[in-house]
């Protein structure tokens, strides 16, 4: 059985400053720390799984934001890194995302099998 | 209430930096502003105080394998110093911590240009303000 499921649904709090979302990086870090972690993306935060994000351009009194929060990216870095990533079906419908806009690798999950998915793992980290 | 043609504009924030979306949105709103020739006062409460701590520094990303230089994080502080910059040249930015949340967090030492005052100031300055904009935290 999985260990942790990682449930994100703030988004974009943050992240400028941060350059990245607080909550996939912890969740990267603890993944490298050798969990077995799985990431689910619900409400606002399916939008992370969008590919092409362009936060770039930012200047505040004259002090440019050299290095932007690339969140598809690290979405993908996730992936890459074992960790599972599932978005909420109902919630990209909801924001007029379709699958095909979906960083490769993530997988969708329909908001009836939530239940399954909780069941699936030992923990559930709803941050 | 303003003298004539001058505007000015009030923004009370409380988020603290880093966990919201606001704090980013309402520095763009002060940089627009004061490039747009609006003068600004900003009204720091709550966790908003720690915006403005010199002690914020940089750091590496280790997810990314990036060093301190290759990030090249902004903190709100670096952020507001430039503020402070740009409001040399042009409409004036007033910032005030308030002194008892700056008390209760430690955040006493912060960047040069903000000043230490409470709610009364933020009474004074709406009321001498064209406008006064209150984002509170949610």
């Amino acid at each position: 059985m999985p260990g942790i499921l990682s449930v994100v649904e703030r988004a974009y709090h943050g992240t400028i400053e941060e350059q990245d979302d607080t909550i996939l990086w912890v969740s990267h870090m603890i993944k490298n720390a050798g969990a077995d972690l799985s990431v689910l993306l619900r409400s606002n935060a399916v939008n992370y799984a969008v590919r092409g994000q362009d936060a770039s351009g930012l200047n505040i009194g004259g002090v440019e934001l050299s290095v932007p929060p690339r969140l598809d990216d690290d979405v993908i870095a996730l992936t890459n890194a074992g960790a599972p990533v599932y978005v909420v079906a109902e919630d990209l419908a909801d924001r007029g995302i379709s699958t095909d806009e979906l960083c490769e690798g993530v997988q969708t999950v329909a908001r009836a099998d939530l239940a399954k998915l909780f069941d699936a793992h030992d923990a559930i980290w709803h941050w | 209430m303003t003298t004539s043609g001058e505007r000015t504009i009030t923004i009370a924030l409380m988020d603290p930096p880093y966990e919201s979306g606001t704090t980013t949105t309402a520095l763009r709103m002060v940089d627009a502003a004061l490039r747009k020739g609006i003068n600004v006062n900003v009204f720091a409460y709550e966790g908003a105080v720690n915006m403005t701590m010199k002690a914020q520094a940089p750091h590496p990303n280790p997810v990314k394998g990036t060093s301190v230089e290759e990030q090249d994080h902004p903190s709100t502080a670096r952020f507001i110093a430039g503020l402070f910059e740009l409001s040399q040249s042009g409409p004036a930015l007033d910032w005030i911590n308030c002194g008892l949340c700056v008390d209760e967090r430690g955040a006493g030492d912060w960047i040069d240009g903000p000043r230490r005052g409470g709610p009364g100031d933020l009474l004074k300055m709406s009321q001498a303000s064209t406008n006064t904009l209150i984002i509170g935290t949610r």
